[in-house]
């Protein structure tokens, strides 16, 4: 039984949070008596509780920032000391509709959660998401708090129905056990001591159903280790992580899921107060200090296994939680963080959102802050992602936006769509230093980006023609010429650029690949989508160049009469008319597109290939 | 009296989750440093430093901000721990501010905390480039503290915008660094007062003696004994000093450190004093007498 135990409470200021919270909190002994001192000696206009006494409403008062605004900003953390002497770290989460995604946050390592429902006002919306909440990121266990039962004449019968009505929201939840306490907080009845004025209840307490609460130590099964980090001493070499499932111990022979290559373990390190030592075993959710009997190799966020390996995959069904304000495009790259784990990652499709108050499915294209929904997802190399329902910290993962760094969103991965066992890359002996070495020049990405009429044709096929007259292999990707092939299908929206810059960069990647020379004229008027392009290549090998031109100078231009047709009112995506063309902040070149085409030509090859044009 | 066997396995928890914050902030950041100031929750963060990276070093610096006024006991121990356990330990100091005479007596609590400890260490962690400092803060501190990240991002110029704070899922940390943000983290954040006490004790590790009762030199000053540690202690009007036998719940700066009466001769005898008195150790320091929301400004400027 784990000694310590993680609680999300979901409730809001309506429900009576803050005063049960703060009762079990003072009440416990949990929180220092100088810290209680302003819940005695501050009181809110209005307030009957006598100078002196605790305001338990008062005791878990947030930030100055949040009170001068009336808000509630973020998740707070607080401990609980049980009666048995373990210990439970309460979550606590603003409870209100906009606030889905903290909660979504305080549920994922929580093992059991308070669900507080204010009997006067009965189940609402707000309680099945909750729930729905909670069975998404894997809560199994419920002590149900029926508050404020002072409010409605201690009736067992509104008791007994609202226990009824959660409970079947539950179990469609797959939450395992419920167990409902009537209490008020306010009066203290049930909270942390029976209540005289409940004489038909004889379940527990609300802190002894806590503390009741067996969370189990998972030790059994198959030995889930991901490397964390490598530990280097004096002739030592050791791999450190927290066991994600299992026991690990001197002896067992592990496998690296990612290349299959074994070896044996043959020492934990420790130490025990400051003394060396070899514990017997490493248990789930401790960190552990490995030493194999021989050198593989081994890297960061590789997972160690015992038994069977899990398949690799990199197309897989998830659900994930929308934490941002932008929008979730599909076809845009982000960075997908699993523990040590990191990984490209594209959404390739919305399935379908999640009505959070219901538990209905809705056709859904796109997902906004707060929603939840299926989706499917491509990683750029195959990974051991694992089922959530199997293990959370093998299963659960966040996506991240390559540029801002913000976290926009939580997944959990439900099933793998397509295993990686039969596209395992084959390791081809020709291969691009090869074909670089046959070609007597190296291989590079040349990327121009514009607006629809800044010249990046005009300069692409200047560059190419000095290229070709040099002996370099060279290829020019014209996004124009792509829409009329591979990329038909494609329309002009934010989510169809992203994923026309996709194709085109990989198969600039390809060509890259091949050995030669690429040059992509492609307005890409996203910053994000650049950067997933240039994420596919090795630094220093893709440049980026901005063909800045003044929008008025290319609307004179007009080659392609776009600009006319837009005027018409035709192409609403125009970009620099009717949507935003977003600056390079890290291009390589930035070259002026009203200079004159053999200055550009020349600056772009003293960088591309230095070493050709010398 | 020793540690029984339930809250032995929460500090076991506590630890691995500490050892688990060590290990990322090595792994997945670039430049990290350890921040200490040789208290007792230093001592702990050390401590699991070292089990984190066992056998091999601890793989960053360590950086003390000294404003130049720690007890005596405090320098004594920091120099003996970096010797004995051969930490890359660096120094920082306002040495402008110090020149220019800056004194806890000249300036006020307040005011010298911003200039030696703020200040100082904004401008250590941008010479040094570091861009993750380990602190050992702990949310049970104070009120605002409660929804603090372990992982903390911070904006250019070390702001803690409490509106822009990642949300932390299981074990997995978003470690992107835009536009000169930095990021501080605390592997003590779950712990209580009372638990690196217990950690002390069950691991035996040897903390400062100024948190045992000794007879000390001390003047009565704003409702608190102030020890006078050497002859640049400033007396006001009245101040008599006296010996008296005291101990320190929480260790800084020394003129503005508040001793307690009561004894304690050992760390089972301090565990005993919180478990029934229930009194936080900042009681004790005049810098945050200044309102309950001073932590959360001084934070917003970048202290720990």
């Amino acid at each position: 039984m784990k000694a310590l135990i993680r609680v999300v409470v979901c409730g809001s200021v309506d429900d009576g949070k803050s005063t049960l919270l703060g009762r079990l909190l003072a009440e416990t002994g949990s929180i220092p008596e100088d810290q209680l001192e302003s819940a005695r000696f501050t009181r809110r206009p209005g307030s009957t509780i006598p100078l002196g006494e605790v305001d338990y409403s008062l005791v878990t008062d947030g930030l100055e920032a949040e009170r001068e605004q009336g808000i509630t900003i973020d998740v707070a953390y607080r401990h609980l000391m049980l009666p048995s002497r373990r210990r439970a770290i309460l979550a606590d989460a603003p409870g209100h509709e906009q606030y889905t995604r903290n909660m979504a946050v305080a549920a994922s390592t929580a093992d059991v959660a308070i669900l507080l429902i204010d009997s006067m006002r009965g189940t609402k919306r707000q309680t099945h998401r909750h729930l729905t909440v909670c069975g998404l990121m894997g809560v199994k266990h419920v002590v149900l708090a029926v508050n404020k039962l002072d409010g409605v004449g201690y009736d067992q019968g509104i008791y007994n129905e609202l226990v009824a009505e959660v409970s079947d929201t539950a179990r469609r939840m797959e939450i395992e056990s419920v167990i409902p306490v009537p209490v008020s907080a306010l009066v203290g009845d049930n909270v942390l001591a029976h209540s005289p004025n409940t004489p038909w209840y004889h379940g527990p307490t609300l802190l002894d159903a806590l503390d009741a609460a067996e969370i189990p130590e998972h030790i059994d099964g198959e030995v889930r280790l991901p490397v964390q980090t490598i530990i280097r001493g004096k002739e030592f070499r050791g791999y450190g992580g927290i066991v994600a499932q299992g026991a690990v111990r001197a002896g067992q022979t592990i496998t690296v899921a990612q290349s299959g290559q074994q070896a044996k373990i043959v020492k934990l390190h420790g130490l025990k107060g400051i003394e060396p030592f070899e514990p017997e075993q490493v248990i789930t959710g401790e960190s552990a200090t490995i030493e194999l009997d021989k050198d593989i190799d081994i890297a960061r966020s590789d997972l160690l296994v015992t038994g069977e390996p899990p398949q690799l995959a990199d197309r897989f069904a998830a659900d994930i939680v929308w934490m941002s304000d932008q929008q979730l495009a599909h076809g845009r790259s982000y960075t997908l963080r699993c523990g040590p784990l990191e990984v490209p990652a594209t959404v390739t499709n919305v399935r379908h959102r999640l009505d959070v108050t219901n538990g209905n499915t809705m056709a859904a294209r796109l997902l906004e802050i707060n929603d939840v929904g299926r989706v499917e997802i491509a990683t750029s190399r195959p990974v051991t992602l694992e089922a959530y329902s199997e293990s959370r910290e093998t299963g659960g993962f966040i996506l991240v936006d390559r540029m801002s760094g913000e976290t926009l969103a939580a997944g959990l991965t439900r099933f793998a769509l397509r295993r990686a066992t039969n596209v395992v890359p084959h390791h081809f002996e020709v291969d691009r230093e090869a074909r670089q070495v046959l070609n007597g020049h190296p291989a590079k990405v040349l990327w121009l980006t514009g607006f629809s009429g800044s010249g990046k044709s005009t300069i692409a096929d200047a560059v190419e023609r000095k290229l070709h007259s040099l002996g370099i292999r060279s290829f020019v990707l014209d996004g124009d010429n792509l829409r009329s092939g591979l990329n038909k299908d494609l329309g002009f929206t934010p989510e169809d650029r992203a994923e026309n810059v996709r194709r085109v960069a990989e198969v600039a990647h390809l060509m890259y690949d091949a050995g030669m020379v690429v040059i992509v004229a492609l307005v890409s008027p996203f910053r994000a989508d650049r950067q997933a392009a240039r994420s596919l290549f090795p630094e220093g090998e893709f440049l980026e160049a901005w063909v800045d031109t003044p929008i008025e100078v290319a609307m004179e231009r007009d080659t392609k009469g776009l600009y006319a047709k837009s005027k018409s009112g035709n192409l609403p995506n125009l970009t620099g008319v009717g949507q935003q063309y977003e600056d390079p902040e890290s291009a390589e070149l930035h070259l002026s597109g009203t200079d004159p085409v053999e200055q550009n030509v020349d600056t772009v090859l003293r960088m591309l290939l230095p070493d050709a044009v010398d | 009296m020793s540690i029984d066997n339930e809250t032995s396995r929460v500090l076991d928890a506590l630890e691995a989750e500490a050892i688990w914050v060590f290990r990322e902030t090595a792994a997945a950041f670039e430049r990290p440093v350890l921040l200490y100031s040789i208290g007792k929750d230093s001592t702990v963060l050390l401590h699991l430093a070292r089990k984190a990276f066992h056998p091999g070093p601890i793989p960053f610096p360590v950086m003390h901000i000294d404003t130049g006024w720690k007890f005596r006991a405090m320098y004594e121990l920091r120099d003996r721990t970096a010797k004995e356990l051969g930490l890359d330990l660096r120094l920082a100091t306002n040495q402008e501010a110090r020149d220019q005479g800056v004194t806890p007596f000249s300036h006020g609590a307040q005011e010298f905390t911003r200039i030696m400890k703020t200040v100082a260490l904004r401008a250590a962690l941008d010479e040094g480039q570091f861009d993750i400092a380990v602190g050992g803060a702990r949310r049970d501190e104070e009120r605002s503290r409660a929804k603090e990240r372990i992982f903390s991002l911070r904006e250019a110029g070390h702001r803690w915008e409490p509106r822009n704070q990642r949300p932390e899922f299981w074990h997995t940390v978003n470690n992107s660094l835009t536009n000169g943000q930095t990021m501080r983290v605390f592997p003590l954040s779950n712990w209580s007062e009372l638990d690196v006490w217990r950690y002390v004790a069950r691991e035996n590790l040897e903390v400062v003696p100024l948190y045992f009762t000794e007879e000390r030199p001390v003047v009565r000053r704003q409702g608190t004994w102030i020890m006078v540690d050497d002859d640049r202690m400033e007396l006001e009007a009245g101040e008599q000093i006296e010996m008296r036998r005291v101990r320190f719940r929480s260790l800084g700066d020394y003129p503005l450190s508040g001793a307690v009466e009561g004894e304690a001769s050992d760390v089972y005898d301090i565990i005993r004093d919180i478990e029934v008195n229930r009194q936080s150790e900042r009681a004790g320091r005049l810098i945050d007498g200044e309102g309950a929301q001073s932590m959360e400004r001084k934070k917003a400027e970048g202290y720990f």
